[in-house]
């Protein structure tokens, strides 16, 4: 790491990837987000926990594809930016919108399938969180750790759902994230399957 | 007399070679640092995309035409402080210029109110098209200070202008055949740009039964606050009931139609289980994504419990007797 070409990478993506989020926390109590300040917050703060998400999904793909090396090094900084975002997300819905209302959050999270898939995200994105350091990648070694956070696709797919769920009609935003988190899925998939061919090639090659 | 030689500094204040080059580097990589924190700042901020401001700052005193109000603080007046003009009039739903709550104030202004007909036809004895100025002349305008509670669970207290619908339909002599009133928006997409996609089956209709059209709550409004209706609210001419959610209250309106059969309305027609024929405010009774029992009136930071019909069941409850409100939501 200390001997990275970019060192100014990971921090600018620190600093920019939050800057909307304090934005929105200096913005909302001086009243300037509209009439529905929490409405607002709500909806930024989800949009762009997906947004995030699947940027950090682009990263092994976009290697794959265009061959660059540098996404591999903001891969775990996006990650925990959408992390944050979707926590804010959720931070706002239970505390500002609900007013820690325990039982209507609970008939929300059990009762409506729109909150439901949303709540589910950001469960599954917990594990992945807390075990983005080099530390547990480790300690689970490798291939697990690689496993565990597949999930992260998972957690981008309910996130998907969440959002065509929550728009009244026009759906075409949140398939438009629906298309580019298949593209990247699509990407993916080819490559695992290219790999297990050539491994089945070169088996056939040296038979045992 | 030549000057003499310029004194070099001595060599021990020259910047050695590796600390200049580090200097360059360190310089360049703040730059870098700074360009990518503020492009991806920006490019957030865009893919966020919620502007925090309209476009067009309103004020009651944009438009200076005070309607004459004949009578003003009726029996159904709420006391409640009124939702300030410029929130009325830059949060709105009216699909027909856009999904986005600011929207309808920043691209109303296509929609030309004047001139402006309406046909009343159906089930009536004196079917007629009358122009809306025409048609306003007819009826002492009243003042009435309604709650308006939208199905996405946030309200408003609105100081509307208008007059009771049944005075309408009274001297129109509706058919003893009459069960049900149809109301349809304009359709022009000229006017109305978001009618060029058809996300919704333009235009918008909604309707009532008789009786709850008859009801002394339910307005024909053509203005708020003292002055004409803005575009975005539904000019020049809308329907105001304040016990059901706002989207029963349709906007802008070029057709009252009295029919014998329960009328196909927009948003029943696009979602049958999420919006119903009646849509009476209930806080039993939950949207399939959230729930209806309480609201976010705007400008108040905790939510308050909505109350059945909107506070009016004192008035109206009596309409749905004997009706199972779950099933007929």
């Amino acid at each position: 790491m200390a001997s990275s070409p970019t060192p100014w990478l990971n921090p600018a993506l620190v600093v920019g990837g939050l800057s909307p989020l304090l934005l929105l926390a200096v913005q909302g109590p001086r009243g300037e987000l509209g009439p529905n300040a929490i409405e607002a917050a709500l909806h930024q703060t989800g949009l762009l926990a997906l947004v995030l998400l699947l940027a950090s999904l682009a990263c092994t793909p976009l290697r794959l594809v265009a061959g660059w090396t540098w996404p591999a090094r903001v891969r775990r900084t996006l990650g925990l930016l959408a992390f944050t975002y979707a926590v804010a997300h959720f931070l706002v819905y239970a505390v500002l919108d609900q007013g820690l209302a325990w039982s209507a959050l609970w008939a929300d999270v059990t009762e409506r399938p729109f909150i439901t898939v949303g709540f589910a995200a950001l469960v599954l994105l917990v594990p992945l969180a807390l075990t983005s350091t080099n530390r547990w990648v480790r300690r689970l070694g490798f291939p697990r750790w690689q496993r565990l956070h597949r999930l992260a696709y998972v957690a981008a797919a309910l996130g998907v759902v969440h959002f065509v769920w929550r728009v009244k009609k026009d759906a075409t935003e949140p398939l438009v994230y629906g298309a580019v988190l298949s593209l990247l899925l699509a990407i993916r998939v080819g490559e695992a399957l290219r790999k297990r061919r050539a491994r089945a090639a070169a088996a056939a090659r040296n038979p045992a | 007399m030549r000057d003499p030689p310029p004194a070099e500094p001595p060599s021990s204040e020259v910047t050695p070679e590796k600390t200049y080059l580090r200097r360059r580097e360190l310089l360049k990589n703040a730059g870098l640092f700074a360009g990518t924190a503020a492009a991806v700042a920006g490019g957030l901020h865009l893919l966020g995309r919620k502007r925090t401001r309209p476009v067009e700052r309103f004020g009651p005193d944009a438009d200076p035409a005070v309607l004459p109000v004949v009578k003003g603080g009726g029996p159904y007046d709420t006391d409640e402080p009124p939702t300030p003009y410029e929130d009325v009039t830059t949060y709105n739903n009216f699909y027909e210029f856009g999904f986005d709550k600011d929207d309808p104030a920043r691209f109303a202004h296509t929609l030309k109110p004047r001139p402006w007909s309406v046909v009343i036809d159906g089930e009536v004895h004196q079917p007629r098209t009358v122009d809306v100025e025409q048609l306003t002349s007819w009826f002492p305008l009243e003042d009435r200070v309604y709650r308006m509670r939208c199905v996405e669970a946030w309200s408003m207290v609105i100081p509307w202008l208008g007059f009771p619908l049944a005075a309408l339909l009274q001297r129109v002599e509706p058919t003893s055949h009459a069960r049900y009133v149809a109301f349809t928006t304009l359709l022009d997409p000229e006017q109305m740009p978001g009618q060029r996609r058809a996300l919704l089956d333009w235009p918008y209709t909604e309707g009532l039964r008789l009786d709850e059209a008859l009801h002394p709550l339910t307005l024909l409004a053509t203005g708020l606050y003292g002055r004409p209706l803005p575009n975005q609210n539904g000019a020049p001419l809308r329907l105001v009931v304040p016990w059901k959610y706002g989207f029963k209250s349709i906007k802008s309106i070029v057709r009252i139609t009295l029919t014998r059969e329960e009328p196909v309305t927009t948003w029943r027609r696009a979602a049958p289980r999420e919006y119903g024929f009646f849509a009476n405010v209930n806080p039993a009774v939950p949207h399939p994504r959230w729930s209806q029992a309480s609201e976010r009136r705007i400008g108040d930071f905790e939510r308050r419990p909505t109350l059945p019909f909107n506070g009016y069941a004192e008035q109206v409850a009596h309409l749905y007797t004997g009706m199972d409100l779950r099933r007929f939501y």
